[in-house]
């Protein structure tokens, strides 16, 4: 693995412990992201993986019990939600939700303007927009139609996962976190996705991607693949890991006969 | 950012920026209702006998009514006595008038509610009648108009130059035995604006009212009368805004539409009388009778409403259908905030064979307020192929707000098709959270949806009174999410 030295940590979790509606669910994570870096999250269901990217992106619904986590430099823990986005964290819904009537380009001008805004930069006008939004959807060949219905409204499954990337492409987040973006899509879909998360890896930005399955990480070819299990993470180490658990099954890491 | 709140709680005392009083002078009659007053206001107003009967026939027919309680609305007994039924600023109730000579005072405040009367900087492509507590101040664009042969002038004038014309439709839409209110305003009522467009003119520019109550303890009982004859156009706009006041005020209008053959009538209205303050002190009663008759053939009439103001909103813009192949249209946003209540809706009543008729309605409600859709489609026994399609829709901002619907449908006629669509929804706290992490406010959040919930009503205004509307409506909402 490379060095870091010289390098600023984009994101540093130490010792997170949080709970849901009473329920401790994250034991201790323990996570360091660089820049450049694609981070993959793996785990039994339950193992609390979407409950860390709730945490990181600060959903009321979720309570951080111990532990820091340090964002560019920042005490990611204090900042709002929306702060936390302004900041460059980004989440990729696993279930994005639909907004009727809210046209998608008007949404994202809205939210990249909030965030030109927070970082000193002047505000693009429709034109401007609709070039950039135009550029973006090309480079992750996707159909510009999608840009003219409402946000989500009446999207499939993979049209909704498309969207999460295609908003992600123009708000250039530093941290991006994908909670499953490969659930519910067949292999095609799959296939897309998984080059358009590499068409987005940038020197300067990281990807923290959250699956259940190997079989996107056959695409997508993390630098680090790190094993959830009871809300600590119990392995970490490169690709090869996310094969070994694909042929050995969870049991591998839980103890526990795969199923 | 920290400073989210201070700006939010900054934007809550701005909520209403047209609060003001202007103080002028003026004339009045005493408090309270009478034949004497009913007399001395058309003799003030120099009108004809018929009308004075006229009156005077609606104020007995009155008398014999009682204020009307079906509506899903709660307020404590009006002292009809206690009103003051014509108030007017002393320059303009004494003595002709043209724009030059009018209180300084009058033109400022049109001024500050966005609306200059002076020909130098008056709204491009908007003619503007502007009625101050019982009186029209003025009207713009008048002698281009005239070229055209369109007729826009304040009633008072109307029925002085155009007798005629008035006294064959006024009343035949909205008689004085309608309902209370509409007894009341016949009896009593004020100005208002006529408009009259001949046959084939489209009229070029759009047509409108701002209507603003300045007096304390006053009322304003203004009448529209608007008649589209054969194969012309018109869009009408009305506004209307009233000082910030802790005891309520009574506006009870009647607006009267008429369409003849293959004539279109376009009514939009933003409404934001004062709403009262937080607590629910305050504020108008907003109580009009509004309706539209597509007398001729292939006529259509369409009535857009943004309803944003008033302690209490009671009305039900509707369409009479009598015209073979004639179409109604109802599009509506209303908006209750803290302890706001609006019943409103509208009556298509379908007369004639093939007519058709559209509702749309998106009542949005945050705080205590409640919000009531009331409406009719009766299908008459001649109606052949008569069609209908309505969609209401309701919006709930937090959990102490209603939201209510009472449809009725009546078809007499086996061959019409109605369609009822209904939904009530929240804004879920996943859809205000998935705009948190795209980096925007709650408010910014908030008024998306809001605006997306709106969006095929605010389609159907005007352009520069979409771009209003759309403020208002996030003006409105603010503070509304906690």
């Amino acid at each position: 693995m490379e060095s870091h030295q010289n390098r600023y940590p984009i994101l540093e979790i130490r010792q997170l412990h949080a709970e849901v509606e009473g329920k401790t669910i994250l034991h201790g994570i323990n996570l360091t992201i660089y820049p450049g870096e694609v981070h993959a999250i793996m785990g039994p269901n339950g193992s609390g993986k979407s409950t860390l990217a709730s945490v990181l992106v600060g959903d009321p619904a979720y309570k951080v019990l111990k532990g820091e986590v340090i964002f560019c430099g920042r005490n990611l823990l204090e900042l709002k939600p929306e702060e936390r986005a302004r900041e460059g964290l980004f989440l990729a819904f696993q279930y994005p939700v639909e907004l009727p009537g809210v046209s998608t380009m008007s949404f994202l001008r809205a939210a990249l303007n909030q965030i030109r805004r927070h970082r000193g930069l002047d505000e693009l006008d429709p034109t401007e927009f609709i070039s950039l939004l135009r550029e973006k959807a090309a480079k992750l060949d996707l159909n510009e139609n999608i840009l003219k219905r409402s946000v989500n409204e009446g999207f499939s499954g993979g049209e909704r996962k498309r969207n999460e990337i295609l908003q992600m492409a123009v708000l250039e987040p530093k941290l991006a976190i994908l909670d499953e973006p490969d659930s519910g899509l067949d292999i095609d879909a799959l296939k897309l996705v998984a080059s358009n998360l590499a068409s987005l890896r940038r020197p300067d930005s990281a990807q923290l991607i959250i699956t259940h399955y190997q079989r996107l990480l056959s695409y997508i070819e993390p630098d680090y693949v790190h094993v959830l299990v009871d809300g600590r993470i119990v392995i970490s180490g490169d690709k090869s890991l996310a094969h070994e658990l694909e042929r050995k099954g969870y049991g591998w890491v839980t103890g526990t006969p795969s199923i | 950012m920290n400073d989210d709140r201070d700006t939010l709680q900054g934007l809550i005392r701005r909520q209403y920026p047209y609060g003001f009083y202007t103080d002028i002078e003026t004339e009045s009659v005493p408090p309270g209702l009478s034949e004497d007053i009913i007399r001395y206001i058309s003799t003030r107003k120099g009108e004809p006998e018929w009308l004075t009967e006229w009156r005077l026939r609606a104020y007995r027919y009155w008398l014999t009514l009682r204020e009307p309680h079906w509506a899903n609305v709660k307020y404590p007994p009006i002292d009809y006595q206690a009103i003051t039924y014509y108030v007017a600023p002393r320059s303009i109730a004494q003595g002709p008038r043209s724009l030059d000579e009018v209180d300084p005072r009058l033109l400022e405040t049109y001024n500050k509610l966005g609306i200059p009367l002076h020909e130098q900087q008056i709204l491009a492509g908007v003619a503007v009648d502007a009625i101050f507590d019982s009186v029209s101040v003025g009207t713009t664009l008048k002698e281009q108009l005239e070229k055209l042969g369109i007729i826009f002038c304040p009633i008072s004038e109307a029925i002085r130059e155009y007798p005629d014309l008035v006294r064959k439709y006024l009343g035949t839409v909205v008689p004085y035995t309608d309902n209370f209110f509409a007894a009341l305003n016949s009896a009593v009522f004020t100005d208002g604006s006529f408009c009259y467009i001949p046959p084939g003119v489209r009229c070029p520019v759009d047509l409108s009212t701002y209507f603003r109550i300045n007096a304390a303890r006053s009322g304003q009982f203004e009448r529209t009368l608007i008649v589209v004859d054969e194969g012309g156009y018109v869009s009408y706009l009305e506004g209307c805004t009233a000082p910030m006041r802790d005891e309520n005020q009574l506006h009870a209008a009647v607006v009267e539409l008429v369409a003849l053959d293959n004539a279109q009538i376009k009514y939009s209205t933003v409404q934001n009388w004062y709403p009262g303050d937080e607590q629910g002190r305050g504020g108008i009663y907003n109580f009009v009778t509004k309706r539209g008759i597509c007398l001729g053939r292939n006529s259509k009439i369409s009535w857009t409403q943004v309803e944003v103001g008033s302690a209490i909103t009671w009305k039900y813009p509707s369409c009479i259908l009598k015209g073979d192949n004639s179409v109604g249209e109802f599009y509506s946003v209303a908006v209750t905030t803290h302890y706001q209540q609006a019943d409103t809706g509208t009556k298509m009543i379908h007369l004639g064979k093939n007519t058709r008729s559209t509702i749309i309605s998106k009542g949005i409600s945050a705080g205590f307020a409640q919000n009531t859709y009331r409406g009719l489609v009766r299908i008459a026994p001649n109606a052949e192929g008569a069609r209908n399609y309505t969609r209401c829709d309701s919006l709930l901002i937090g959990d102490k707000c209603g939201a209510h619907t009472f449809p009725v449908i009546e078809s007499a006629n086996e061959t019409a098709i109605i369609e009822h669509e209904a939904t009530t929804s929240k804004i879920s706290e996943d859809q205000v959270f998935y705009c948190l992490q795209r980096g925007l406010s709650v408010q910014d959040a908030v008024n998306l949806i809001v605006i997306g919930f709106c969006k095929e009503i605010i389609q159907e205004l005007p352009l520069e009174f979409a771009v209003e509307a759309k403020k208002l409506l996030e003006v409105s909402l603010e503070g509304s999410v906690g």
